[in-house]
């Protein structure tokens, strides 16, 4: 990747970045620390990976993307929103009573979103019908699927991972961002998932590490080594991330999963966010 | 003696039939296609057959994934499963989104029989019709349960359909008959008590309605197929003419059609409403027709609670 595409990546990222911080600074409420980490990812999907069009949000032959673990909303609108699905600044309306921008990923009223979520452990099977869907009509789309690291306790996420590769759904990714971190603490500790690599190789996918998920030149590699492969298996990535990624006091503090910043922190983030866009 | 035939088979007749008619039609099983009889259609259509395996909150939510792309998904089970295991994610993944999902849920009922109480699901029509926007349908028998696959096809939006193990008597082979969705139908009208019955109990309150009839008692029998959304009008109408009510369903009296109907008589015309049905208490093995008996889902049962509702007059 030439230096001015990353930087140009890395700067429409932060942008993301301020836009969750702004949305859940504005309701008092939300989930910025997973959303942080997957920002990086969200904004390769949209701005690189994806065949969409906002223009044509609905358009049959698009990718679909599930954001499976739905509490992360902010990072899936403030990409939208970036992306030019609907404009930047009714972010600030997030959770609000009245507001289109639901607490949880809402179809019906949000422009852009191709599936509704919020309950962990749905997402991935509703991607693998859709997935199957291609399949049967020989669609040429495909499917993302973004699951949290923690959200793979839920059984359902195994069901749809056997599902998949009984159906042979090569046009599905599987995203799971192991930032280790969940609610109540350390995902090692509440309830080991690892080692997630072995796992789903053993249920017969192709599975990828990405090391650091928020490397858009690593990102680029592992979405870049599944184009024109013949695979008859579904592809995971194992994104390595950090929760609350982008703003210092949110890093890696499973504290900051679900908890939105007061007025100083607030400052703090965005004076950070933004001291780093013009750095790049 | 009519013929008799379980609305299961008739389910699994009506897909293969429209699934000729409409391409986009696909069914799902979870390792219960020869029990649901989705088989009838998988072997006209194995293409568009899904097994999902013993997987049924994965099933749902792949069918939901399906409905946004252009499928009209049957996602078939027991109702034990859709309705139960499956509750959060038919809320959720269907419910919520208004997904044009078509859940067609099997062994409803005590009359799954010798299984037991396990599999014995009485609580899926209160369970289903908490859900916003969920259409719930309850054939009679199997005309009615053909008619009930059609509408839910041309339904844009999710519907659970509740079928039964048991053969049960073919009532609705009349040149009149007409399924609407959404609409009661007045089977044998009545001045003293209306008898509201839905799924295998509308053929039972014919029966009731007979023995009434002998004892002086002029009762009317209303089919609800669709206990969501309910037909407030010919209940209304019913009550006002008849003053008494009596709900007769195969399934709990706790938020079902019985509770449906309470529910709109309290608030709009406060009418006398004795409800039948499975009182509360799980089911146990047992030949489904014994099991009927033994919970009071016969004639007899119905006819005294008519009378049981005209005393409350």
């Amino acid at each position: 990747m030439d230096k001015s595409k990353e930087n140009e990546l890395r700067r429409t990222a932060t942008d993301i970045r301020i836009g969750i911080v702004d949305a859940v600074y504005s309701a008092q409420s939300g989930h910025p620390g997973g959303s942080l980490s997957i920002a990086d990812i969200m904004t390769y999907l949209y701005f690189e990976e994806m065949n969409v069009d906002p223009t044509n949000p609905k358009a049959e032959g698009r990718d679909r993307f599930v954001l499976s673990k739905g509490h992360t909303s902010p990072a899936l609108y403030s990409t939208l929103a970036n992306r030019g699905y609907f404009p930047v600044e009714d972010l600030k309306t997030f959770r609000h009573l009245g507001s289109y921008l639901q607490g949880h990923p809402d179809m019906k009223g949000i422009p852009g979103v191709d599936m509704s979520s919020g309950s962990l452990g749905q997402g991935l099977s509703v991607a693998c019908g859709m997935a199957l869907a291609g399949k049967m009509k020989g669609a040429s789309y495909r499917v993302f699927a973004v699951v949290g690291d923690g959200e793979a306790e839920e059984g359902q996420i195994w069901e749809a991972i056997m599902f998949a590769a009984h159906y042979k759904l090569s046009n599905l990714t599987l995203i799971i961002d192991q930032n280790g971190l969940q609610i109540d603490g350390k995902t090692s500790d509440v309830m080991n998932t690892s080692p997630l690599d072995e796992k789903l190789e053993a249920f017969g996918w192709d599975v990828t590490n990405l090391e650091n998920a928020h490397d858009f030149n690593e990102i680029e590699s592992v979405f870049a080594a599944r184009h024109g492969v013949k695979s008859d298996k579904p592809y995971a990535i194992i994104a390595h991330s950090h929760k609350g990624r982008g703003v210092s006091y949110m890093e890696d503090q499973a504290g900051w999963h679900g908890k939105a910043p007061n007025e100083e922190q607030y400052k703090q983030a965005i004076a950070e966010l933004t001291a780093y866009r013009e750095s790049i | 003696m009519a013929e008799t035939i379980a609305t299961r088979e008739a389910y699994g007749k009506a897909l293969a039939e429209f699934g000729a008619k409409y391409e986009n039609l696909v069914v799902l099983d979870a390792d219960l296609a020869n029990a649901t009889k989705t088989d009838t259609f998988k072997k006209v259509f194995p293409e568009r057959h899904i097994e999902c395996g013993i997987a049924e909150a994965n099933m749902m939510c792949i069918a939901a994934g399906l409905s946004t792309c252009g499928y009209i998904p049957f996602a078939s089970t027991f109702a034990m499963f859709a309705s139960g295991r499956a509750f959060e994610q038919v809320r959720n993944s269907i419910g919520y989104p208004h997904m044009n999902v078509k859940i067609g849920a099997t062994h409803a009922g005590v009359t799954v029989g010798e299984d037991g109480a396990s599999h014995q699901c009485n609580e899926d029509i209160a369970l289903m019709r908490t859900i916003p926007g969920m259409m719930v349908i309850v054939p009679s028998d199997a005309v009615e349960a053909r008619a009930a696959v059609e509408a839910a096809i041309k339904h844009t939006g999710p519907v659970y359909l509740r079928f039964g193990r048991m053969a049960v008597p073919v009532i609705n082979d009349t040149p009149s008959y007409k399924f609407e969705a959404g609409r009661g139908i007045l089977m044998a009208d009545g001045t003293d008590v209306t008898i509201v019955a839905t799924g295998l109990m509308v053929e039972v309150s014919l029966r009731a309605r007979d023995l009434l009839a002998n004892e002086g008692i002029s009762a009317r029998v209303v089919n609800i197929h669709t206990i969501k959304p309910l037909d407030e009008e010919i209940i209304l109408d019913s009550a006002k003419k008849t003053g008494a009510i009596v709900t007769a369903e195969e399934a709990t009296v706790v938020g079902g059609l019985g509770g449906a109907v309470s529910e709109l008589l309290s608030e709009k015309l406060p009418t006398p409403v004795v409800k039948l049905g499975i009182n509360d208490v799980f089911g146990q093995s047992g030949p489904a027709k014994a099991l009927l008996g033994f919970y009071g889902l016969t004639a007899e049962n119905v006819a005294a609670k008519a009378k049981a509702a005209i005393a409350l007059k």
